[in-house]
């Protein structure tokens, strides 16, 4: 997101290491429980939505990371890199939804707004490093 | 919004670093500033004139 790593950054890669690891343990687990013992009733939904916290937790980091960084430059570079990858997501998952209900597309888990929102992080990085580079901005 | 901070800069003999430094910003945003793709926040606009010992409208100028 930045060229230098602040403490702010140094906390949210800890953090975001930690939820990724869990993430990935969560996940395992909850597949192992499935295949084994075939959850049913509310038993097999709080373990379906356990590998989504530690992904919801990484928005709570990413939140706190802007909320935190105290150079209102940054804050800015950052906000403009989620509001990218915000509008990215709406406008793909927009066009994917109406292409679908015509029967064009497959349908899709709800998740991968996810992955499509972090990729639109990577978009905003590239289109704000551009900015930066060619003299634009506000 | 214009600013003098590249030339109230160089009669110190400080570098973007330096200011930054004074600033508690990092080197690109005073970089942005000074090239006027960022208008700091009046928060902000205050520590320069603090760190210039000037008044801020001897450092910013109304105008592109």
């Amino acid at each position: 997101m930045v060229a230098r790593m602040t403490p702010e950054h140094r906390r949210y890669t800890r953090a975001v290491m930690l939820l990724m690891g869990g993430y990935v343990a969560t996940l395992v687990g909850v597949n192992l429980f499935f295949k084994n013992s075939a959850p049913t009733g509310l038993s097999a939904y709080a373990a379906a939505l356990l590998p989504a916290l530690p992904v919801i937790g990484v928005f709570v980091a990413i939140g706190r990371l802007l909320t935190s960084l105290r150079d209102e430059y940054q804050r800015y570079l950052m906000t403009r890199q989620i509001l990218i990858a915000t509008g990215f997501t709406l406008s793909v998952a927009t066009a994917w939804g109406f292409v679908e209900s015509f029967g064009l597309l497959p349908h899709v888990p709800a998740f991968y707004a996810t992955v499509l929102w972090f990729g639109g992080l990577g978009l905003g990085g590239c289109i704000n490093a551009l900015l930066e580079r060619c003299g634009g901005g506000e | 919004m214009k600013n003098r901070l590249k030339v109230l800069r160089a009669e110190r003999n400080w570098s973007q670093a330096d200011l930054a430094e004074k600033l508690e910003v990092s080197r690109q945003s005073v970089n942005a500033i000074e090239t006027g793709k960022y208008d700091p926040s009046l928060p902000l606009a205050f520590r320069i004139a603090d760190v210039f010992a000037l008044p801020i409208e001897d450092i910013f100028q109304r105008g592109e």
